[in-house]
C-alpha cells in the first residue's frame, strides 16, 4: 500500500471511451549480456502502426521475447531508442512506463493469493482510480473477456480452468486501458481447442478495441491467424521478413522464411478452398435395384475397373470392382467394399484430401442434399487444383511485389526530388 | 502429598509461572519474527547473503542453551535480559531459513508479471512476494515457538521467569517429597503451553493465509 495516489478527482463510475493504440518505434535496439560477445538482440529497427496487431514469430532463442520485454523495459536495452506514440521512453521511469503498457504472459501470471477481481483491479488501483471506478471497470473487463462478473468476481485463480485464467490475464492487462498491449506467448500453455477459442476472442477484442498489440509466439499458424502483420525473426532478432500473412505465405523473402513457413503454406491453402471450387468428375454408377446383368454389362463396358453402387435413395453405398461380383457369386449384399467417407461441396480441400488419403483407392464421393451422390473427387483433381491455386498465389505475390517496388521507387524519387521541387516554387 | 494435591496447593504459583513463561516466549517470538523476516528479505536475493544468514543462525542454534545463558550473564546480568536475548537468538533460524526458502520459491513468472504490470520493488515485496511466502514463514514461526518453549525453561538458571523455576527447584531438592511433583508440574505445564500455542497458530494460519493458496 505504498503507492502514492495520483487521483485527479474525476473518480466517478463513468469510464471514458477506451484508448486506442499508439505507435511503437524501435530504433537500433540492442541487448548485450555481459560475458557474451554476440548480442542477444542485434540492432532491431521496427515501426509498428497504431492499432495494429503485430506478431513476432521465430524459432526458440531467436530473441523475440527479449525484444518484446525491451518495449516495456523488463529487460533494459544496452543501446538504441524506444518511442511510443512518438515519445522517447528509453529513459523514463520503468515503473511508470509499464503502467501504460498492458502485459500478458504465458500461464496467465495471475497472483494466486488474490481473487480474480483483485487481480484485475491491481493496475487501476496503482494509478489511483477511485474505488467505485475500479469496481465498475473490473466488471466491465470480465464482461469483455467473456466471463460472467457475478460468477467469477470472487474466485481464486486456481478455481479457474487454464483458458479462463488466460482470459483474466488479458482482462488484467487491459484494465487500466493502456494503448499498447504486449503478449508473450500468452496461449502457449493451454490445450489446442481452448487456444483456438482464445485466438478467436482476441481477434474479436481487437476489432472492438483497436489497441496496438505486440504478440510473441513460436507457432506460425497462430501468427497467420492473428497478425495484421508478421515479423519473422531469425537469431539475434534479425528481421527476416516483416509483412502481411498473405505475403509471407505466398512470397517468403528467403530460405529461412520459407523454411519456417514450411510445407504448411500449401496445406494452409487447402483450408481456404472448398470442394465446390474444384472440378468434380463423373463416375459410372449403378443402383442396387438394377438387374444383376446390367451391372455386369456396365462393369465390363466401363473405362474404370470400378463402379459406385448407390442405394435406393441415390446415396453412395459400395465400391464394386470387376472381380467382386464373381467372388461373391453374384450376390450384391456380399460384394464390394462399403463407402465409409463422403464429403460435401462445402468441405474444405483439406477435408477432401484427408478422405482421399484414407481411402485405399484414392478417391472420395461428393454428396449433396440428403447425402445424394453428385460426383467424385480423386487425387489427381486435388493435385491439379492445388497446383493451380499456388500458381495463382505466386502471381499475385509477384504483382504485390512489383506494386511495393513501384511505391518504394516513387517514394525514393519524391524524397530525392521533393525538396528540390519545392525550392523551385 | 500426591501430584494432584500439589497442583491444588500451588496452582496460583504455577499459573503465574505459566503466564510468565508464555509471555516471555511470545515476546521473544515477536522480536525473532520481525528480525528473522527482515534478515530473510534483505538476504534472499543474493546467493551468498542468504547462505550466510542461514549459516550464522544455525551456528547460534548449536550453542548449548545453558552455555549461552551462562555466557550472557556476565555481559547483561541476571533476570529477564539474558533470557530474552537467548530466546530471540535461538528462535531466528527456522524463521530466517523459511523466509529465504519461501521468498526464493515464489514463481519467477509471477515476479515477471508483477514487474510487467508496473509494480514497484516495495509493492512487489509487500503485495506479492511476502503473501506468497507467508505459509512457509508461518511454519518457521511455529517450529521456533515449540523450540523456545523448551529452551525457555533453562532461563530459570539465570533467575529468569517461567516454569523452568519449578523444574530447577525440583532438581535442586531431589529426594524431598515434592521434588518429583515440581519437576513434573513444570514439564507438563510447558507441554500444555506448547500445545495451546500450536492450536493458536493453526487458527492464525486459517485467518491469514489467503484462500487462494491454502493447501
Amino acid at each position: 500500500m505504498s503507492e502514492t495516489s495520483t487521483e485527479t478527482g474525476t473518480g466517478t463510475a463513468e469510464t471514458p471511451a477506451s484508448t486506442t493504440g499508439a505507435t511503437i518505434e524501435l530504433e537500433n535496439l540492442t541487448k548485450r549480456y555481459p560475458g557474451n560477445s554476440d548480442p542477444a538482440v542485434d540492432s532491431v529497427n521496427m515501426e509498428i502502426k497504431a492499432g495494429e496487431l503485430v506478431v513476432f514469430v521465430g524459432p526458440s532463442g531467436c530473441g523475440k521475447s527479449t525484444t518484446l520485454k525491451m518495449i516495456n523495459r523488463l529487460i533494459e536495452p544496452t543501446s538504441g531508442r524506444i518511442r511510443i506514440d512518438g515519445e522517447d521512453v528509453t529513459d523514463m521511469d520503468p515503473v511508470k512506463l509499464r503502467r501504460k503498457i498492458g502485459y500478458a504472459i504465458q500461464s496467465s501470471g495471475l497472483f494466486p493469493h488474490m481473487t480474480v477481481a483483485q487481480n484485475i483491479a491491481l493496475v487501476p488501483k496503482m494509478i489511483g482510480w477511485s474505488k467505485s471506478k475500479t469496481k465498475a471497470r473490473v466488471e466491465e473487463m470480465l464482461d469483455l473477456v467473456g466471463l460472467d462478473p457475478a460468477e467469477f468476481h470472487g474466485r481464486y485463480p486456481r478455481q479457474l480452468s487454464g483458458g479462463q485464467q488466460q482470459r483474466v490475464g488479458v482482462a488484467r492487462a487491459l484494465a487500466a486501458d493502456p494503448p499498447v498491449l504486449l503478449m508473450d506467448e500468452p496461449f502457449g500453455a493451454v490445450d489446442p481447442i481452448t487456444r483456438d477459442h482464445l485466438q478467436d476472442e482476441l481477434i474479436r477484442l481487437q476489432r472492438e478495441l483497436h489497441k496496438t498489440i505486440v504478440f510473441v509466439t513460436h507457432d506460425f499458424d497462430e501468427a497467420i491467424k492473428l497478425g495484421d502483420r508478421i515479423v519473422v525473426l531469425r537469431e539475434r532478432s534479425h528481421i527476416a521478413q516483416f509483412d502481411t500473412p498473405e505475403a509471407i505465405l505466398t512470397n517468403p523473402a528467403d530460405d529461412f522464411v520459407s523454411g519456417f513457413v514450411g510445407a504448411g503454406a500449401a496445406l494452409k491453402r487447402l483450408n481456404l478452398t472448398r470442394v465446390r471450387d474444384v472440378e468434380i468428375t463423373e463416375y459410372p454408377t449403378v443402383n442396387v435395384d438394377d438387374p444383376l446383368q446390367d451391372i455386369f454389362n456396365k462393369l465390363r463396358a466401363a473405362q474404370t475397373n470400378e463402379l459406385l453402387l448407390l442405394d435406393k435413395r441415390g446415396r453412395p453405398y459400395k465400391w464394386l470392382r470387376r472381380g467382386d461380383l464373381m467372388r461373391a457369386r453374384g450376390s450384391l449384399a456380399r460384394a464390394g467394399t462399403l463407402v465409409h467417407d463422403t464429403v460435401t461441396r462445402d468441405a474444405t480441400l483439406r477435408d477432401a484430401l484427408e478422405a482421399v488419403l484414407t481411402d485405399n483407392a484414392g478417391r472420395v464421393a461428393v454428396t449433396g442434399h440428403r447425402g445424394v451422390y453428385e460426383g467424385v473427387v480423386d487425387m489427381e483433381t486435388l493435385m491439379n487444383s492445388v497446383h493451380e491455386l499456388l500458381e495463382a498465389d505466386r502471381q499475385d505475390a509477384v504483382e504485390h511485389q512489383h506494386e511495393l517496388e513501384d511505391q518504394r521507387s516513387l517514394q525514393t524519387h519524391q524524397a530525392q526530388e521533393g525538396p528540390g521541387g519545392e525550392a523551385e516554387v | 502429598m500426591n501430584f494432584w494435591d500439589y497442583i491444588g496447593n500451588r496452582h496460583q504459583q504455577l499459573l503465574a509461572d505459566a503466564y510468565q513463561h508464555a509471555s516471555a516466549v511470545f515476546q521473544c517470538m515477536v522480536v525473532a519474527t520481525l528480525v528473522g523476516v527482515l534478515i530473510g528479505v534483505v538476504s534472499y536475493r543474493s546467493e551468498w547473503a542468504g547462505n550466510l544468514a542461514t549459516l550464522t543462525t544455525s551456528t547460534i542454534l548449536t550453542i548449548p542453551a545453558l552455555a549461552m545463558i551462562g555466557l550472557l550473564i556476565p555481559i547483561v546480568g541476571l533476570g529477564v535480559a539474558p533470557t530474552v536475548i537467548a530466546l530471540t537468538l535461538y528462535g531466528l533460524l527456522p524463521i530466517v531459513r523459511n523466509s529465504i526458502v519461501g521468498l526464493r520459491g515464489v514463481d519467477p513468472a509471477l515476479i515477471d508479471a508483477a514487474k510487467g504490470i508496473g509494480m514497484s520493488r516495495i509493492a512487489r515485496l509487500v503485495k506479492v512476494e511476502l503473501p506468497l511466502a507467508w505459509p512457509p514463514i508461518l511454519t518457521g514461526i511455529r517450529v521456533s515457538t515449540q523450540m523456545l518453549m523448551g529452551i525457555a525453561a533453562i532461563a530459570a538458571y539465570a533467575s529468569g521467569p517461567g516454569l523452568g523455576n519449578e523444574i530447577f527447584r525440583g532438581i535442586a531438592s531431589l529426594g524431598s517429597k515434592n521434588a518429583l511433583n515440581q519437576v513434573l508440574a513444570g514439564t507438563l505445564g510447558i507441554i500444555i503451553l506448547a500445545l495451546i500455542f500450536d492450536a493458536v497458530y493453526v487458527l492464525v494460519g486459517r485467518l491469514t493465509i489467503p484462500r487462494g493458496i491454502r493447501v
